[in-house]
């Protein structure tokens, strides 16, 4: 079997379906549904017609000679799912769940974000097909990401700040899960990234996967060959995913997943759940996750809300264990520096996210020499970031609201 | 039934329906104010007519709690608690009362802790078995093994919307009781219990569950009265969660005394 053939409920040692009860109905409800919807020939067009005329699909391809001076000379290439209406790769997913959602009849849709962008996508799709939507977000992302929460507000959905736990992303998914646990017969929980149980990693990959398909045959087009690099951030790891998958079985493309490092590993304050975290079980799936001695879920940190998770996919835990995709650390001042470099170079400015891929494909061009190419996703914009940028470089006149 | 042996858990709850209408099982999250203050609230539920005790694992992502739960058991990590104290927890409980004392506790810690080496280890210190609210039995080889192993019991859920196919699955595979979830919910103290409790547990039994009991939303005497009335055991939690947070070992010990009323009438 090829690599991309691989789907859950496990993926190795990892994935399968650790849930309450109460939810495994609706669990094998979805995963029917989504059987169904890939048989059917009208649910591909259907989805196709949308990205096309709605998402803005397909998202182009840009070549980024002034930024790639500084990345050793290699070529660089952007898949620019910062186009995509929403400003994200999340739409992607978004849409294809929304549509299953019609065909089960149910009329609410409930979502976590983390930075904002999959709740903004969300709220897009529900105000689309007339659902109604609430999003779950951990209190002190409303915080750094206000912008995001005033569009999902705009856009008609309910905002619920969640004062647990750590107030960020992980805290917000609980909190989704219990009310999808309470309302599971009018609600789909849109779970926004490729983990939690069965069939969500499957599924929410194969509703990206459509960014790597596009990539290697824009790249072939433009280049006349293949990558030799491949190079993503992870938070949860859906845009990740989404890019390497179609070059999965192209052993001769390297993929490079690049984590929040924080502060530094060695701080302790970081999101690099590959790196430094250890196989358990964490919101429905086994996978790594930054734990503590007893399994008890350790706080991340990251300046970016997206990449802020404890946890990761478990198609990433394989991909990892095979050897198959390589997980490196970028630290906030990596990132921020990469971001500032895009904008200035190019004049695209990219999420905080999408800068720490941006950051590691910096450091691959150097390894890998002017002879290299390297794709990298450029899986979000910067404008939610401005407030945390303005910040950081100083940006913000004395007085500015910010 | 290839199941002959009656399980202590089991045991308790019968002798509870023969002498009463069924059996009263408390819920508390060890740990919660403290390790001490939790051992001696769970005897205090004991003494006041509690038949089977459930003490909680504090866990850091709990998705089926509440919030009074979920506030406990933060309490008690933020306190120190460590997954070793269960054991200490456990044997210093049944060193004083007789009662069963179940542990509830989602699966990461346990799979960090080892699965072989928690149940040893309940076992030495006298725990009954595990419930285990994130777990199905078609994800729990491992612990159905090793449960297999020590004699422990497994009491997996079972929720309306689950299939006749799966409350076949949750009845065969469980192991002292089966935990019917009354409502669509996580825990908490509501007004009424569904009449959704009533149905699952009649289907529960249909598909072989020879003991059946109900939590989720049960604080109240007249409740528990009116689960016995078509289930084995009731399931209290969240109502003596908050009653030893408000009142001390006394008031959760008044609290569950107020509640074992509804075993007798």
């Amino acid at each position: 079997m090829t690599l991309r053939e691989q789907v859950g409920p496990d993926f190795g040692a990892y994935g399968g379906r650790y849930m309450p009860e109460s939810l495994i109905a609706a669990l094998d409800e979805l995963t029917d549904a989504w059987q169904a919807a890939k048989q059917d020939p009208g649910f591909a067009a259907e989805l196709a017609a949308l990205h096309k005329s709605y998402t803005g699909r397909p998202s182009i391809v840009t070549e980024v000679p002034r930024f790639a001076e500084h990345a050793g000379g290699a070529r660089v290439l952007l898949k620019r799912e910062d186009l995509n209406h929403t400003g994200s790769h999340k739409i992607n997913n978004v849409l294809g769940q929304a549509l299953l959602v019609k065909r089960l009849g149910k009329t609410r849709l409930i979502a976590e974000t983390g930075a904002g962008q999959h709740g903004v996508a969300t709220a897009t799709a529900a105000a689309l097909f007339g659902m109604e939507c609430t999003i779950y977000m951990g209190e002190v992302d409303t915080e750094r990401q206000a912008l995001n929460v005033a569009r999902m507000r705009l856009l008609g959905a309910e905002v619920v700040p969640v004062k647990t736990g750590s107030r960020t992303l992980k805290d917000a998914i609980n909190e989704a899960f219990r009310d999808w646990v309470a309302n599971v017969e009018t609600t789909h929980y849109l779970l926004g990234t490729v983990n939690g149980p069965h069939p969500f990693p499957t599924m929410v990959r194969d509703f990206h996967k459509v960014i790597g398909e596009e990539a290697r045959a824009q790249v072939l087009e433009l280049t006349g060959r293949l990558p030799d690099a491949v190079a993503a951030c992870v938070g949860g790891g859906s845009n990740a995913i989404g890019i390497f998958h179609a070059f999965l079985d192209d052993r001769e493309v390297k993929l490079f997943g690049f984590e929040p490092g924080g502060r530094g590993l060695a701080s302790g304050e970081h999101g690099a759940t590959l790196e430094e975290g250890r196989p358990g079980v964490l919101h429905g799936t086994k996978t790594y996750v930054l734990q503590d001695e007893d399994g008890q879920t350790l706080e991340s940190h990251s300046i970016s809300a997206g990449l802020d998770y404890p946890g990761v996919g478990p198609e990433h835990a394989w991909l990892k264990d095979l050897g198959r995709a390589e997980y490196r650390a970028i630290t906030d001042d990596e990132a921020m520096q990469a971001l500032r470099l895009l904008s200035r170079t190019e004049g695209i400015i990219p999420a905080i996210e999408s800068a720490h891929a941006l950051a590691g494909a910096l450091k691959l061009g150097v390894e890998l020499g002017p002879e290299a190419l390297i794709l990298v996703n450029l899986s979000g914009r910067g404008d939610k970031d401005m407030t945390t940028a303005g910040r950081y470089f100083g940006l913000l006149d004395e007085g500015a609201q910010g | 039934m290839t199941e002959t042996i009656v399980s202590p858990v089991q045991a308790a709850i019968r002798a509870a329906g023969s002498e009463r209408k069924g059996a009263l099982i408390g819920y508390l999250p060890i740990g919660f104010p403290d390790l001490a203050t939790s051992v001696d609230a769970a005897v205090a539920l004991v003494e006041a007519g509690v038949d089977v005790l459930e003490l909680g694992l504090p866990y850091s992502d709990p998705v089926m709690d509440g919030p009074v739960i979920q506030s406990a058991t933060q309490q008690a990590l933020a306190a120190g608690f460590r997954v070793r104290d269960v054991f200490t927890a456990v044997r210093a409980v049944r060193e004083r009362v007789d009662a069963p004392a179940l542990v509830m506790t989602y699966w990461n810690p346990v799979l960090q802790y080892g699965v072989d080496r928690f149940a040893d280890e309940l076992k030495a210190a006298g725990g009954a078995g595990l419930i285990t609210p994130d777990i199905t039995p078609d994800q729990a080889a491992e612990w159905i093994a090793a449960s297999d192993r020590t004699g422990l019991e497994r009491v997996f859920l079972a929720a309306p919307t689950s299939s006749d196919e799966r409350l076949r699955l949750a009845a065969r595979s469980s192991r002292g009781f089966v935990y019917a979830v009354s409502t669509m919910g996580v825990t908490s103290a509501r007004a009424s219990v569904d009449a959704a409790a009533h149905v699952l547990a009649g289907r529960l039994t249909d598909a072989g569950a020879d003991t059946v009991c109900v939590g989720i939303g049960i604080s109240t005497a007249a409740q528990v009265s009116d689960v016995l009335g078509y289930a084995d055991g009731a399931i209290v939690g969240s109502l003596l969660v908050k009653a030893l947070g408000d009142g001390g070992v006394e008031g959760v010990r008044r609290a569950a005394s107020d509640l074992a009323r509804g075993t007798r009438a």
